[in-house]
């Protein structure tokens, strides 16, 4: 009988199922480079795995550190340079499912990497956009990946990085984006995603043994509560074993 | 055809106080030694081009060799943040850092613009951000469609510094991997110095490599392992354990210059 699962372990198995239909996904390293390879190997054993490194069907036997770790060029189907990787995968929207993490997420799913506080005088300066903003406008779908804080979880950004929702229905279209945008944000506590009318995120899951107020006081903004409101299905044995005897490796 | 030098000499004839310098490498083949003899050179008031700026130009920041710094992503991949980086901007030591950001798309696009002697390159990007604001980047019609695209402009660096497995001894030069951005970094730039892990006789045909001729390169220098702690596929791999180690020595100012006057600077160059 093994532990129970915490909420890092629970928010990773919960994008990794996100997956069982996909047959791409885009991943950058940390948690969403584990639920990625967890899902190849629990949920979708034909899923393609695309670094922004270049790296398009790797099959890493191990968490990488860095996207650009050597196994995943050798494990890849094909290699290809940064200006093909953003032009002709990312950019012509050939691949379904992008994750994505930040350090802010506002009501429409709108992300913040660049810098906390002035941009001019930031207080923490973040590493900055790498892919995000086109990989957000073209893939299929976005789903974020981020710890729920109320730093985290902020009524207004410091700096828009990446376009989510904009400012609601009808920006994306504006901007000429052709992805779906957000469809969901994956948590250690739940998973928000956009009210179909307003695209403003609202809470739609908690996870096992988490109650809506405990995500509401986690979060800058008043957020809204769904009426159809699930509660997570924990891991399984298989899911949590999986992802275990992943990270020990 | 390329001349095939030193180190030392290859930095000492192409790089000058002032240059705009891309020392590219995606991940990989990261032109490490170079940027340690362009500091032992004390070389000044660079502009740092690259689009993930990541340990290297750490260490060149933190030594107050950049003026500038024009790039799209700046941390230490799977560990954090990069804190000599940091500090210059936050705190403005050793000394302020201008800096130009983008995107990966855009600077990846502005390679290539640069590579085909394009003024601008073209691409869906940026828009709605607050990055178009504060970066070299602006929105244009499509001239047939009317749609809303983003121009800009080429990146043309002084010098492009990159890192190969081999050449041989007319300085054409083969890399495989992941072959990043380097292709296109070399072909922008007015001077352009290869350091490789191997010169060989003849380059053996590799399916899938990115070869370069030595006529587009102005100086070839063998340094075996000029990539490490990066990697160069298929010969040397990829030491994370310090890249894990380079946040705590990073993290302080005085372990840094330590760090870097034992490790880089007072390191007699052998070749």
């Amino acid at each position: 009988m093994s532990a129970a699962a915490t909420p890092g372990e629970i928010q990773t198995v919960v994008a990794a199922r996100r997956l069982r239909e996909a047959r791409s996904v885009f991943i950058g390293v940390g948690r969403p480079s584990t639920a990625a390879i967890l899902a190849r190997r629990v949920h979708n054993p034909q899923l393609v795995l695309v670094y922004e490194s270049g790296t398009v069907g790797a099959k890493p036997a191990r968490i990488p550190l860095s996207i650009g770790d050597g196994e995943l060029a050798r494990t890849a189907d094909f290699v290809v340079s940064v200006p093909e990787m953003f032009n002709y995968w990312i950019g012509a929207g050939r691949i379904e499912v992008a994750f994505l993490g930040a350090a802010q997420v506002d009501p429409y799913g709108n992300l913040n990497s660049t810098v906390i506080g002035d941009y001019e005088h930031p207080r923490v300066r973040l590493p900055g956009a790498g892919g995000a903003p086109e990989i957000a406008a073209a893939c299929g779908q976005v789903i974020v990946i981020a710890p729920h804080t109320r730093r985290t979880f902020v009524e207004r950004l410091d700096f828009c990085t990446t376009v989510g929702h904009g400012g609601g229905p009808g920006t994306r279209a504006r901007l000429g984006f052709r992805g779906a945008g957000p469809t969901a944000v994956i948590t250690d506590l739940g998973v928000l995603e956009p009210d179909p009318g307003s695209r403003r995120l609202i809470l739609t899951a908690v996870h096992p043994g988490v109650v809506p107020d405990a995500v509401r006081r986690e979060t800058g903004w008043e957020l809204e509560v769904s009426a159809d409101l699930r509660v997570t299905e924990p891991p399984s044995a298989t899911e949590l074993d999986a992802l275990r005897e992943l990270i020990s490796r | 055809m390329a001349e095939l030098v030193t180190l030392v000499e290859g930095v000492r004839e192409l790089v000058a106080d002032g240059d705009s310098v891309a020392l590219e490498g995606f991940t990989h083949l990261i032109p490490f030694a170079a940027g340690h003899e362009l500091l032992r050179q004390r070389r000044r008031e660079l502009e740092l081009i690259r689009m993930t700026p990541d340990v290297l130009y750490d260490q060149m920041i933190g030594m107050g060799a950049a003026r500038k710094l024009t790039f799209s992503y700046g941390g230490n991949p799977g560990v954090g943040s990069l804190h000599r980086f940091r500090d210059a901007i936050e705190r403005g030591w050793p000394r302020p850092l201008e800096i130009e950001e983008h995107t990966h798309a855009g600077m990846a696009n502005a390679y290539a613009a640069g590579a085909a002697a394009m003024p601008c390159a073209l691409l869906r990007g940026y828009l709605g951000t607050d990055l178009m604001a504060r970066t070299r980047a602006r929105e244009v019609p499509c001239p047939f469609t009317g749609e809303r695209l983003v121009a800009v402009p080429a990146l043309n660096p002084d010098v492009a510094i990159v890192h190969a497995q081999e050449a041989d001894r007319a300085g054409n030069v083969q890399l495989w991997g992941i072959p990043g951005v380097q292709k296109e970094a070399l072909l922008a730039a007015t001077r352009r110095l290869v350091t490789v892990e191997r010169i060989v006789e003849e380059l053996e045909p590799r399916a899938g490599a990115v070869v370069i001729p030595g006529w587009v390169i102005d100086c070839v220098a063998e340094v075996p392992g000029g990539s490490s702690p990066s990697y160069s596929h298929g010969i040397t791999e990829r030491d994370n354990d310090f890249y894990r180690a380079w946040d705590r020595i990073s993290r302080d100012r005085a372990r840094f210059a330590a760090w870097m006057e034992e490790n880089v600077l007072g390191e007699v160059p052998a070749r």
